[in-house]
């Protein structure tokens, strides 16, 4: 069985994001950037399930500039086979993410798709979904659990209110969210050996995907700031101001 | 050219999520038709589906709609989509799994987490878990967005007739089957939309701490209870506590933060609400930042005080 893995470069989780004085957008100069969080979880399943021995491949997609090479030889590193870039400069949005998905699906016929639910960036939590509709293939998002049984994946999903869990008949698309699994660390001699593992890089053009953006962005502003609070000093006093000055109780 | 609203309910009435899509839905101006599925779906369009700007209730009984999955949801809200000028849904989980299924087939790029819609075309979007803001215009023919609920009033009912339309569609088979399910019932306000929450983090240090002093002061308070991720992920609650980022956004009129330092993470799920609380033994805790009120000191003494000095009414 093949896996297939959608993986983005983001900035990274840690980094504070700073809205450009312009509003053109956020400061992405000299800012750190790693692999989403939730496509590392991704990744982290495949090569799980490799193991159990359900899966035999794990296949990488990264699209986005040429140091998205980094991003896939991270997840080489962490066990995956190989490595395929679909490079450009531009932005591009989930739903046409989604097509160019769609087409190497086509070359690849993996049995399964595993994402992260959402990139931290422009935290849309759509691909994973829209790429699911455009094949007509069943989805499970918000994955907790994931099991492959024979032609099924078995797969508990965190829904408001608790847990549900379905069963898909293969191949399907799964989105993870973080608590399916703890991804691990990649060493540098892992690091190393990766660079020796193909990696496929291909012009976004040669997909005749239409990739102009849908949606034009104005501007891009920082959020409302919270005005200073105050310390209080005794529990007695917290609740005459809750009462009296905040009127909340 | 008018409004589908994807709608959510509990066999009874229709979720304070749905109600405040409708809300968001209101400042366009344009009929409104709420699609509703499952087997309650009859009773909640005959006694409770009369708010303001909803035209039209379109009911799909189907029994494969029954249990919540995805492919037979999508393929109803397909067929009816086609004819709308938006499709909207709440940002609840069954919003974010379904609308993208459907926005793809329209061909649209959808917007997620809509706080605004500042015109026909033009909407305002958190992005990098709310530490920006976008002004976005969409230039597809059709609009499909989730809308980020906590930011809205629920609609207000009215005494308008509702048209009740049944509405059938060509199912097929499916490649997806419903296993189990794990749902809390519980008599608790429910987070997204709770009045006032009271959340408890890492220095809670267990499950039955965080039983023993955050359940307490909640039911005083008739609150919701949240937590942060670590408070999750160290099994103190279930996942869908989670109050943050990966987790719920919510935007009470009180929020009580009790032993959660205040990573960005946590912050950004409910930086929104009217007044913070904050009690933390750190005096440098992040969450003071943001809190309207901090407490230094040790939540298993300032607690039970709390609800002492609360019962005094």
């Amino acid at each position: 069985m093949k896996i297939m893995v959608p993986v983005k470069r983001v900035v990274d989780y840690n980094v504070n994001v700073r809205v450009k004085s312009d509003e053109t957008g956020v400061e992405l100069a000299n800012v750190k950037m790693s692999m989403n969080p939730f496509d590392e979880t991704a990744v982290e399943e495949a090569i799980q399930q490799v193991e159990a021995g359900t899966a035999d491949e794990v296949v990488l997609v990264s699209i986005g500039p040429s140091k998205a090479q980094e991003t896939l030889r991270h997840g080489i590193a962490m066990g995956a086979d190989r490595g395929i870039l679909i490079e450009t400069d531009d932005i591009i949005e989930p739903l046409s993410v989604a097509k160019l998905l769609q087409k190497i699906v086509y070359e690849e016929k993996p049995d399964l798709v595993i994402t992260g639910k959402q990139a931290i960036d422009d935290d849309c939590n759509q691909t994973g979904q829209m790429l699911a509709s455009l094949l007509n293939w069943p989805q499970a998002t918000f994955a907790f659990k994931l099991k492959i049984e024979g032609e099924e994946a078995i797969v508990t999903r965190e829904v408001d209110g608790g847990l549900q869990t379905v069963a898909l008949t293969l191949p399907a698309v799964v989105t993870t969210e973080l608590r399916l699994n703890e991804p691990r660390y990649v060493s540098l001699p892992s690091l190393m050996k990766a660079k020796k593992k193909p990696l496929d890089r291909r012009d976004i053009a040669e997909f005749e995907v239409d990739i102009h953006p849908r949606l034009e962005v104005l501007k891009t502003t920082p959020p409302a700031r919270r005005a200073y609070g105050i310390k209080v000093k005794t529990v007695a006093e917290l609740v005459d101001k809750l009462r009296n000055e905040a009127r909340v109780l | 050219m008018s409004i589908l609203i994807i709608g959510e309910h509990d066999n009874e009435f229709l979720t304070d999520s749905t109600l405040r899509t409708i809300t968001a839905a209101l400042s366009l101006k344009l009929p409104i038709d709420i699609l509703l599925t499952g087997s309650g779906a009859e009773a909640v369009a005959q006694s409770n589906a009369r708010y303001q700007g909803v035209s039209r209730v379109l009911l799909a009984l189907n029994p494969s709609l029954n249990q919540g999955l995805t492919e037979p949801l999508a393929d109803v809200a397909i067929s009816l989509a086609k004819n709308y000028r938006y499709v909207m849904a709440p940002s609840s989980t069954t919003g974010k799994n379904l609308l993208p299924r459907v926005a793809a087939q329209l061909n649209v790029m959808q917007l997620s987490d809509v706080i605004e819609i500042v015109s026909h075309d033009t909407l305002r979007r958190p992005i990098y878990a709310g530490n920006a803001i976008q002004t976005v215009r969409s230039r597809d023919e059709q609009l499909v967005m989730t809308i980020r609920t906590s930011g809205f009033e629920p609609a207000e009912r009215t005494d308008q007739d509702v048209e009740v339309e049944s509405i059938s569609w060509s199912e097929r088979s499916y490649r997806s089957r419903f296993v189990s399910e794990e749902i809390v019932d519980s008599d608790r306000p429910e987070l997204s939309s709770a009045r006032i929450v009271v959340s408890g983090g890492r220095a809670l240090g267990s499950k039955e701490k965080f039983d023993q002093f955050i359940l307490p002061l909640a039911d005083k308070l008739n609150a919701a209870i949240g937590a942060s991720r670590v408070a999750v992920d160290s099994g103190y609650g279930p996942n869908d506590w989670q109050v943050g980022q990966t987790g719920k956004v919510v935007a009470p009129d009180l929020y009580i933060a009790c032993g959660i330092s205040g990573a960005i993470q946590h912050i950004a799920g409910m930086k929104d609400s009217e007044i913070i609380v904050a009690i933390n033994k750190d005096e440098d805790a992040p969450i003071f930042q943001i809190a309207d009120y901090g407490i230094v000191g040790d939540l298993f003494e300032v607690i039970p005080l709390l609800i002492t000095e609360l019962d005094k009414g």
